[in-house]
């Protein structure tokens, strides 16, 4: 029963990191003011950039054995990185230097993002020459899935807390340190205030153009090392064209379900991954018909609903989302 | 000016209007741009030549009357769906569900073909379906409305994850419908054609084009010319105005989104009713989002709607035969949709902007101080 429970959880956080670094991308660039829609394709842009990273190092290899797993990691992470960080840069120049539209904006670059990662996803099938439709790293995903010796010995302690791999913890990490960053310290004071009224920011000397950038471009970063975890740690190295499903969108509401806050977002993003993975295990009673797992995927969504709603029906002033939201900035427009 | 050292080097200032034909000029210039880019990156990724892959998207459309008439029917669908979200947008109502609305639409269109297919005359059960469908979406569109009214929470979120619920509500249903446990709802009445709209003149289309047509005139009368239209602007330009000068702005809210759900009822009727004859989760296709760009592209006017969803409608098509046509993958379309989206989004900032260079433009901003 013990091990049953502890095995759950342990899916449950495997669901649930991805959608904890992009929840946490996410917030820091909405607390920047950007409403940026366009995570769901910054997400597959990280994937698949760390998978075109991966794929070339693999092939260049003489053989499987002999990997190098630092470069194993670091070059499609780095990769991931480049990508997420152009996906950024496409959505903040747009946005913030030529004042566009934030929600068409992201909508775009989803739709951009989301085709760059099929297409090139279907390129690297037909140039791996597979016969199924998917691309396996499995070297290079057994250098990302290394975890601590130790874990399995401990029990389901070891199977609850330490049989993650490092990304998993890296992003445990970044929210915390968000978190901080956002509540603790001057920058985030200053970050804040640019979300919050940027008129008041940009008279108080704050630079508006260079929060709102350096805050959605490591926003989209973060968020991009999610569709990384997913491929090479959840997915076991294998990508699929549309397996990332609709991921993106659940970070976003977990943006909202955790009141823009990026440390709660730690056991959140935890519920969330336990809610997503009630549909594929048979745990609920489902009365004998699948059908009924359908509505169970529908609880993420409903559960941000009502905080959303609750939020604002309380209307305290600590709980509400960025004043400026969405809107964009320009000087000499009062 | 505060001596030369300090003023920086670009000086940006908004336009006051610019003539019609110079912001289509720009516009243009920005398709064109985007058109060049967009073949750079053919090249580059896929070793085709551009012209040949321009041409085939052209063909993708024009290539033959069957193509050109499914054409027709992707702008029709994608138009209303635009049409719907437009008088919440003008109303500065991010109304981003129009893909739930869609589907809720769809499904109460196929529930109706579903369980009373057999049980009611063609005519009486194409009239309960057209009114559940307008119902059911106006309901789903009005939740967020009334929240939004009463406690001002977030509609961009809220309408966001009332896609996702609605998605697997589809879902749920696809999986009860189908008989045979894949969870893929086949044609619906595929002998008896209970529900399905009559076809007219042996076009299949045509039926949907004429009655998006009609809405098209209508939706732009209603925001033209009616009162409802100018309080609806009024509450988007700027809610305390309207407020002052005795407007209701919850009233207007929630009538505005309930008029845009119906519409989205309408697309998801005319999708399931009119053209698929099933449903599925993919029944909306991403137009709930694509109208957003649509309708924001022409600056929420509803005939040059007609052109901003030709324009995406095309180039899905087209995506579609370059697919067939070089053996690249479907989504290479999308890349090069989101290129040009990307082109026509920026160009609007030299439409609403003027930049002056400090060496060029000293006389000029003389001349404002």
């Amino acid at each position: 029963m013990l091990s049953t429970l502890a095995f759950y959880i342990s899916r449950a956080v495997q669901q649930g990191i991805p959608l904890l670094f992009g929840s946490t991308g996410e917030t820091l660039t909405e607390k920047s003011g950007n409403l940026n829609l366009g995570i769901p394709g910054i997400m597959y842009a990280g994937g698949i950039c760390g998978v075109i990273g991966a794929f070339f190092y693999e092939r260049s290899l003489i053989s499987p054995e002999a990997i190098s797993p630092f470069l194993a990691v670091m070059i499609p992470m780095l990769c991931s990185l480049a990508g997420s960080l152009i996906m950024g840069l496409i959505y903040c120049f747009l946005t913030v230097s030529l004042r566009a539209n934030q929600n068409v904006t992201g909508l775009a670059l989803t739709t951009f993002g989301v085709g760059v990662g099929n297409f090139f996803g279907g390129y690297l099938i037909k140039i791996g020459g597979s016969s199924v439709a998917s691309i396996a790293l499995s070297a290079t995903s057994a250098c990302f899935r290394k975890s601590l010796p130790f874990a399995d010995r401990l029990g389901a302690f070891g199977t609850v807390f330490l049989s993650y791999s490092f990304l998993a913890y890296l992003a445990v990490l970044i929210s915390l340190a968000a978190g901080i960053l956002l509540r603790r310290s001057r920058v985030g004071l200053h970050l804040r205030a640019v979300g919050e009224n940027p008129g008041t920011a940009d008279a108080a000397g704050i630079n508006i153009s260079r929060y709102k950038y350096m805050a959605t471009c490591i926003g989209s970063m973060i968020a991009g090392l999610g569709g990384l975890y997913y491929v090479m740690d959840y997915a076991s190295g294998v990508w699929s064209n549309d397996a990332f499903g609709d991921r993106g969108w659940l970070a976003i509401a977990l943006v909202i379900f955790t009141i823009w806050r990026p440390d709660t977002g730690v056991l959140a993003s935890i519920l969330y991954g336990g809610l997503y993975i009630l549909s594929i295990n048979n745990i609920l009673p489902t009365g004998g018909a699948g059908a009924v797992k359908e509505l169970y995927k529908m609880l993420p969504y409903v559960m941000t609903i009502i905080v959303l709603v609750l939020t604002s029906v309380r209307n305290k002033k600590e709980n509400q989302p960025p004043a400026a939201l969405g809107l964009s900035y320009f000087r000499e427009e009062r | 000016m505060n001596g030369s050292g300090h003023t920086p080097l670009v000086h940006i200032s908004k336009r006051s209007a610019l003539p019609w034909y110079l912001s289509w000029a720009i516009r243009l210039g920005a398709i064109v741009l985007a058109l060049i880019v967009c073949a750079l990156v053919t090249t580059l990724l896929t070793g085709v030549s551009p012209l040949g892959v321009y041409a085939t998207i052209i063909q993708g459309s024009f290539g033959t009357v069957r193509k050109f008439w499914v054409l027709l029917q992707e702008l029709a669908i994608l138009l209303c769906v635009s049409l719907a979200v437009t008088p919440a947008f003008k109303m500065r109502f991010w109304n981003i569900g129009g893909e739930g609305q869609v589907l809720i639409g769809g499904l109460a269109t196929a529930a109706c073909m579903f369980y009373f297919g057999d049980k009611m005359p063609n005519a009486l059960l194409i009239l309960v379906m057209i009114i559940a469908s307008i119902l059911a979406a106006a309901v789903w569109a009005a939740i967020p409305a009334f929240f939004k009214a009463k406690w001002n929470t977030n509609e961009t979120l809220f309408t966001l994850m009332m896609n996702y619920v609605a998605i697997q509500l589809v879902s749920y249903f696809c999986n009860v419908w189908d008989r045979k446990g894949s969870g893929i709802v086949g044609i619906i009445n595929p002998k008896t054609e209970a529900g399905w709209f009559p076809v007219i003149a042996g076009k299949e289309y045509l039926l949907n084009v004429l009655i998006v047509a009609v809405l098209t005139a209508a939706v732009y009368a209603y925001l033209r010319f009616t009162k409802h239209g100018y309080e609806l602007s009024v509450v988007g330009e700027s809610e305390r105005t309207a407020r002052y000068v005795g407007i209701k702005v919850e009233k207007v809210i929630l009538r505005t989104m309930i008029l845009s759900g119906a519409l989205c009822g309408v697309a998801g009727l005319l999708l399931v009713g009119g053209t698929d004859h099933t449903i599925s989760t993919t029944t909306a296709g991403g137009r709930g989002f694509t109208a957003v760009m649509v309708s924001w592209l022409a600056k929420f006017n509803p005939i040059f709607m007609v052109l901003t969803s030709f324009l995406l409608a095309f180039l899905s098509r087209g995506s579609s035969q370059i697919a067939q046509n070089f053996g690249l993958n479907h989504s290479f379309g999308d890349i090069l949709t989101g290129i040009i989206l990307f082109f026509i989004i920026g160009s609007e900032f030299f439409i609403n902007y003027r930049i002056s260079f400090r060496s060029g433009g000293e006389k000029e901003e003389g001349s404002h101080a």
